[in-house]
């Protein structure tokens, strides 16, 4: 199979890679760029693990093709901290001990981080809905909810 | 495996026509990739539309709307005209798969998988929309319900693609709604699901309706009887009742886990009834 060579940007980085055509975005990321934030939990776009930002759009990266990244625009986990300072989700995060294990966290703080780029100021039930698509099996979800919440109320005041 | 991004259909067209062995379209990705890494499907070809322009755009145009079969169901969601006029395509859209499906899957793909349960179906075929189809041959629109033929299959013939969905421009007093039933209050799949589209006359009579069914027969139900116990009459509990005998006697439902022959025949006349009340107050009756 012939390589595909891909020019994208990734955390506001112009990245270029050779991939297989039938190569996932999420492999591209893990396995040839080292960014091995993004999780594979199933492969098949039903955890959230390995969700990104791909042009202002949340999805899943086991879901995209290495190949369709040409020209876009990426955003991983490795992008939401500024140096040592965290993202205030990040922050929330851990003060609410929202994870466990801590694979499916990536996935939830990109999905987090975009549902509070579109609704700044979720009710509890928009974050739920809005967070559907990340499934955790250590936490039960509360912390999670909460930390969203309490993220959302300290980047509003911000 | 080649992987190819033509900027034209004629170009795109060209190559699914002239491909041997196994060709596959890419727009959102989300039935395809699942089903490559599945192995359900090794693609010798695919064909990503994404770069041919105009495909990711919704367009208002004389005749009403036309929905590029690269538009994700994120971005119908967020098209205020849309949603204005067809608040029940753009509700259905918007149930399939989670927030980052959204911002990837479309409702051609949903149409061209062919699964009879897939959420915008119903809504299109209650909507009347048309599917443009571009091929080796040139352009044909359409019936929507006339693209699935069976679980997986479709009327597409080689080198055809879906270039966009058409909508009507609505008529006064207009609404429709559509509904599904899942075990769960999110990301799942249709156990049974019903689509009514509804114009009433300036008195509240339904002078036209459609109502369609999914996931109760190998393809969506068009339920032409459902549409002549509503017609002629305002929402009334004879007209609803008439409406849920009908399409629970329509549905050719199949037993499995996800639920019986009654009790999915059952929810279909219940959903067709509730989404009728709801098309109706959308269309302004009262």
């Amino acid at each position: 199979m012939a390589g595909v060579a891909v020019s994208t940007t990734i955390n506001g980085d112009n990245v270029e890679y050779l991939c297989q055509p039938d190569e996932t975005l999420l492999d591209v990321l893990r396995d040839r760029l080292g960014l091995t934030g993004a999780k594979e939990g199933c492969g098949t776009g039903d955890c959230g693990a390995c969700s990104i930002i791909l042009d202002d759009r949340l999805v899943c990266s086991c879901l995209v093709l290495g190949a369709e990244a040409e020209g876009r625009r990426v955003e991983t986990i490795e992008g939401m901290a500024h140096g040592d300072k965290l993202h205030p989700l990040q922050q929330k995060f851990l003060e609410h001990a929202a994870l466990q294990c801590g694979i499916c966290t990536p996935g939830f703080l990109i999905a987090a981080k975009d549902l509070l780029a579109k609704n700044p100021d979720p009710t509890e039930e928009e974050i739920r809905f809005g967070l559907a698509g990340n499934l955790c099996r250590c936490t039960g979800y509360d912390k999670i909810v909460r930390a969203v919440q309490d993220a959302a109320s300290v980047m509003k005041g911000a | 495996m080649r992987y190819i991004r033509p900027l034209s259909m004629e170009d795109a067209v060209g190559q699914l026509a002239g491909s041997s062995g196994t060709a596959a379209i890419l727009a959102g990705g989300s039935d395809l990739l699942v089903r490559m890494k599945g192995g359900f499907i090794e693609p010798d070809l695919i064909v990503d539309i994404k770069a041919i322009d105009g495909l990711g755009e919704i367009r208002e145009t004389a005749e009403g709307f036309s929905i590029g079969a690269a538009v994700s169901c994120a971005l119908m969601g967020e098209s205020v005209a849309l949603n204005r006029e067809w608040p029940g395509v753009v509700e259905a859209a918007k149930l399939i798969g989670s927030k980052q499906v959204q911002g990837r899957c479309t409702i051609v793909g949903n149409l061209c998988n062919a699964s009879p349960a897939a959420d915008s179906v119903p809504a299109l075929v209650a909507a009347a929309a048309r599917a443009l189809i571009i091929g080796p041959g040139g352009r044909r629109t359409v019936p929507v319900e006339a693209v699935p033929t069976g679980p997986g299959k479709t009327s597409l013939a080689k080198g055809e693609i879906i270039e966009a969905i058409l909508l009507d421009r609505r008529a006064p007093r207009s609404g429709d709604a559509y509904l599904r039933f899942i075990p769960r209050t999110e990301m799942d799949i249709a156990v049974v699901s019903a689509g009514v589209n509804l114009t009433l006359d300036e008195q509240g009579v339904v002078k036209s309706a459609r109502v369609s069914l999914g996931a109760v027969a190998p393809t969506v139900l068009l339920v032409e009887e459902a549409a002549e116990a509503l017609i002629g009459r305002k929402l009334d509990e004879a007209a609803l009742e008439r409406l849920a005998k009908v399409c629970s006697g329509a549905c050719r439902p199949i037993d499995d886990k996800r639920g019986t022959v009654e009790f999915r025949r059952k929810v279909a006349g219940v959903l067709a009834r509730r989404a009728a009340t709801t098309a109706y107050a959308r269309a302004g009756g009262k």
